[in-house]
């Protein structure tokens, strides 16, 4: 009965997205209709395969692994997808003439630029952060997901979400908000994707068999709700017309640039971090086999963290039509975020003392701890930069991008990668990885590739806003716009190396995972009914 | 997490036989956990960095100091304005006023010199040369690149040679920055307009090779010698009215002298043949009412230094 119901809603949907392509306005709603389509009839055709079929009751005393190793394969992929577009544009800035005339409007900087950004954020951050809420929400509260298949939902839902995101970006579709592009149909879809992915997560924590909730998992919390409220205050718009992709933001002028600040730094704030460090608290204690260092630390700098950063966006429009008033409180509340940010690290670092020496023996151990670390430099360069005359000069230059990055590749990439190298044996039931070799080779190309572009960008970053600034002593300016451009061509030529080394590190692991997958010798499974309340 | 396939040298110590701390008798040592295991992690009830603390009361207290000093909380109508009296748009505005202030004599010397004379004064000259660089390096660099040297091929015109398309005089360059050339913002707009000869069905495909070839031949450029003998009188016809019968040009009218290598969109073959069949209509943008007087002045005077002025 409840797969007849599914059935008459997917072919609905059908029918409806047929008709809306029929219609379609521009390119990018038509083609979304089409993946729509899709995707509806693929779901349609898998479900109408599987009527009759004996319907397996899971275990409710079975962790729900499925839709994390999908996640874990999504993650991985997606991540080599991001890096090798941001290579790519890396590459566009310095060779200007790699925007190929025959791909203006599809294949220029201007349209690969957010599909970057949403790859490396929301495909692979995403991806990496939904899955291992997943698993560790499961561990953690020693009870299997909750929703039934909804955790699957969440899954196909959120690739479908990226699919729509990127053939937007690519066909034009975009609203022009750093970080929040998707027009309105890709939003709205995100939103029923990630209240079912709010659901899964909180049923798992109320139906939890231990007593208390882990920090992780307040971590994840955080940012599940944080970004939902965001992503909806932020895309507040109305459409041009329900068969086109354009719609007319509710929010102008400065509001709407304060709007998207608070949406883009908090997107930085819970997104990158708050869900990172919910990945911390789980897997550097896992893999240090050490108990966390301070109870006491992190609920002091989850709350601080969770109160502060909601209100440090003003920062970043230090200079403009923004009222001074909101411009001090983003600057003093960035600085008072320096400590609750720096909790984090301290707890992350810590939890390894007394497990000093595994950094001579795990290069996963490393990368987790490397990782931690860069998390600490800009979560210290953050607040630095925030103070009016340091924004001053580092504003709009590429010091900015060198900042992101040193957290995005560091942070949230090393993380990630740590956790990766951690799941993917325990879920495929692996004795160990395919090669720790091979894990040292991706860690040092890796950091290297780190280092070169951050130390790059921040050259080319001071030396730009220095250029910027220069006035002779009558008041005028001494250098042009393009006279920076060109001063920067050699740091941009040792960035987009420092990428390709990024992306190399990232392809050995998609090989070592598929090795280990492949070809490392199967673990007994000695664990049939893992979930069992601790205490 | 010791790798099996670890190949280590002889000569290095094993990971097995490391000396490891003794874990058990640290984890002795070390203070007692909250009670909590979650999936076998567990917290040390250790006590808040005190550094951690004290770092992060200071930036509290500093922030509050700030709000005392600067504009920070918002009410109803308006924000408190700090004991201070911060700001920024005062403060933009009290240093554009020194900069005024600094070059006002100047500013005002510019505008009520005769165009010719700014050359004669050798302070002045040097103040609007300065003052128009930066004023080109923020306006004009965008087209005529950063050094004026412009880029051939694409319409952008070179400001550094002596060969020019509406005149090379003071008075002709402040008139094309003021006014512009074929924008509907000015009526006093440069204005002059080549006809498509291909597009509008004036000259055969034939004819236009032959005055391509023509037109070659005028800059002393390779072209086919009989085509270029077939396409003079052609030329003669169509052309010569504003380009002269030797394409020696002319600045009044605007018409490009094709008698020198000096090309606004390319000197091949192909480029040539475009510009006779579509025509061109290569536009720039009035600065009356975006720059001042006197900074269209100074940018003239800049412009005429750079090397071709007349």
């Amino acid at each position: 009965m409840w797969d007849y119901l599914k059935l008459a809603v997917l072919g609905l949907v059908v029918v409806v997205a047929a008709v809306a392509a029929s219609m379609a306005r521009d390119l990018a709603y038509l083609v979304h209709m089409l993946v729509i389509i899709l995707a509806a009839g693929i779901t349609f055709f898998w479900i109408i395969r599987r009527i009759g079929e004996p319907v397996q009751v899971a275990s409710q005393n079975e962790y729900m692994d499925g839709p994390v190793r999908y996640g874990v394969v999504a993650t991985a992929l997606w991540g080599v997808v991001g890096f090798l577009v941001g290579v790519v544009i890396a590459a566009q800035l310095t060779w200007p003439q790699l925007n190929f005339e025959w791909a203006q409007g599809y294949l220029n900087f201007g349209r690969l630029r957010p599909l970057h950004t949403s790859a490396v954020i929301f495909a692979f951050g995403g991806n990496a952060l939904i899955a291992s809420a997943f698993y560790v929400v499961q561990r953690t509260s020693a009870a299997r997901l909750w929703g039934g298949g909804l955790a699957w939902f969440v899954f196909w839902g959120y690739q479908l979400f990226i699919v729509m995101a990127a053939t937007g970006y690519v066909l034009g579709s975009s609203q022009g908000n750093e970080y929040a592009e998707p027009e309105w149909l890709t939003d709205l879809w995100l939103t029923i994707v990630w209240v079912a992915f709010l659901l899964v997560f909180m049923g798992t924590i109320i139906k939890r068999r231990e007593p208390h909730i882990y920090v992780a998992n307040w971590f994840y919390m955080a940012f599940i709700i944080t970004v939902a409220m965001l992503h909806l205050v932020n895309n507040l718009a109305i459409p041009v017309s329900v068969f086109g992709s354009k719609s007319v933001p509710v929010w102008s002028g400065v509001q709407s640039a304060m709007i998207q600040w608070w949406y883009g730094h908090n997107a930085v704030g819970f997104f990158l971090t708050a869900g990172f460090l919910g990945m911390m608290y789980y897997f550097i204690p896992k893999q240090a086999e050490r108990p966390v260092y301070s109870y006491k630390l992190s609920i002091m700098h989850f709350w601080a963290l969770i109160f502060l950063y909601i209100w440090a966006g003003p920062h970043h429009l230090h200079y403009t039509a923004l009222p001074d008033w909101a411009q001090t409180l983003g600057m003093t509340f960035s600085i008072m975020l320096w400590m609750p940010s720096w909790g984090g690290m301290i707890n992350g670092l810590m939890t390894l003392s007394g497990a000093w020496d595994k950094l001579r023996t795990d290069p996963i151990i490393r990368m987790m701890v490397v990782s931690v670390g860069f998390y600490g430099m800009a979560t210290f360069e953050g607040p630095m930069m925030s103070i009016k005359t340091v924004n001053s000069l580092s504003h709009y230059t590429d010091w900015t991008i060198g900042h992101v990055h040193s957290g995005a590749l560091g942070w949230n990439g090393m993380i990630t990668f740590g956790m990766l190298y951690y799941l993917v044996p325990k879920l495929w039931q692996r004795q160990g990885l395919y090669s720790l070799s091979l894990v040292s080779w991706h860690f040092w190309l890796a950091t290297i590739g780190i280092v070169l572009y951050a130390a790059s960008m921040w050259v080319t970053g001071i030396m730009e806003g220095l250029m910027w600034r220069e006035v002779d002593a009558q008041g005028f300016l001494v250098n042009s716009f393009a006279d920076t451009v060109a001063a920067k061509f050699p740091m941009y030529v040792v960035r987009t190396l420092g990428g390709v080394l990024f992306l190399a590190g990232a392809v050995i692991m998609c090989y070592n995972l598929w090795k280990t997958v492949t070809s490392s010798p199967e673990r007994k499974p000695a664990r049939a009914a893992a979930a069992v309340p601790a205490e | 997490m010791v790798d099996p396939k670890d190949k280590t040298p002889e000569n290095k110590v094993s990971p097995a036989t490391r000396q490891y701390p003794d874990t058990a008798a640290q984890m002795k040592q070390d203070p007692p956990t909250t009670g909590h295991s979650w999936d076998g992690i567990e917290e040390y009830d250790n006590p808040m960095p005190r550094w951690w603390v004290w770092i992060f009361i200071i930036t509290i207290v500093w922030s509050f100091g700030y709000w005392i000093a600067y504009p920070a909380w918002p009410g109803i109508q308006s924000a408190t304005s700090g004991i201070l009296g911060y700001s920024s748009r005062a403060n933009v505005a009290q240093d554009i006023a020194e900069f005024e202030a600094r070059n006002e004599s100047f500013f005002v010397q510019l505008v009520e010199s005769d165009l010719d004379e700014i050359r004669d004064n050798d302070e002045l000259h040097r103040f609007a040369v300065n003052a128009g660089g930066s004023v080109f390096r923020a306006q004009c660099s965008q087209c005529h690149g950063a050094g004026g040297a412009g880029v051939q091929a694409s319409g952008f015109p070179n400001l550094l040679d002596d060969d020019w398309l509406w005149g090379g005089t003071m008075e002709d360059i402040h008139l094309t920055v003021r006014y512009g050339i074929r924008n509907e913002d000015f009526l006093d707009a440069r204005w002059s307009e080549m006809p498509a000869f291909g597009r509008d069905g004036l000259l055969n495909n034939d004819e236009i090779d032959q005055v391509v070839n023509h037109v070659l031949s005028l800059s002393g450029s390779d072209h086919d010698a009989a085509q270029a003998a077939e396409g003079a009188e052609l030329f003669e016809i169509n052309c010569a009215s504003c380009h002269g019968d030797g394409g020696e040009g002319d600045y009044f009218i605007g018409a490009p002298a094709l008698n020198n290598q000096v090309w606004l969109y390319g000197g091949t073959p192909e480029a040539i043949r475009e510009s006779i069949y579509y025509s061109r209509f290569g536009v720039m943008p009035g600065f009356a009412g975006r720059l001042r007087e006197a900074e269209i002045r100074a940018v003239a005077a800049y412009v005429h230094q750079l090397g071709g002025g007349q």
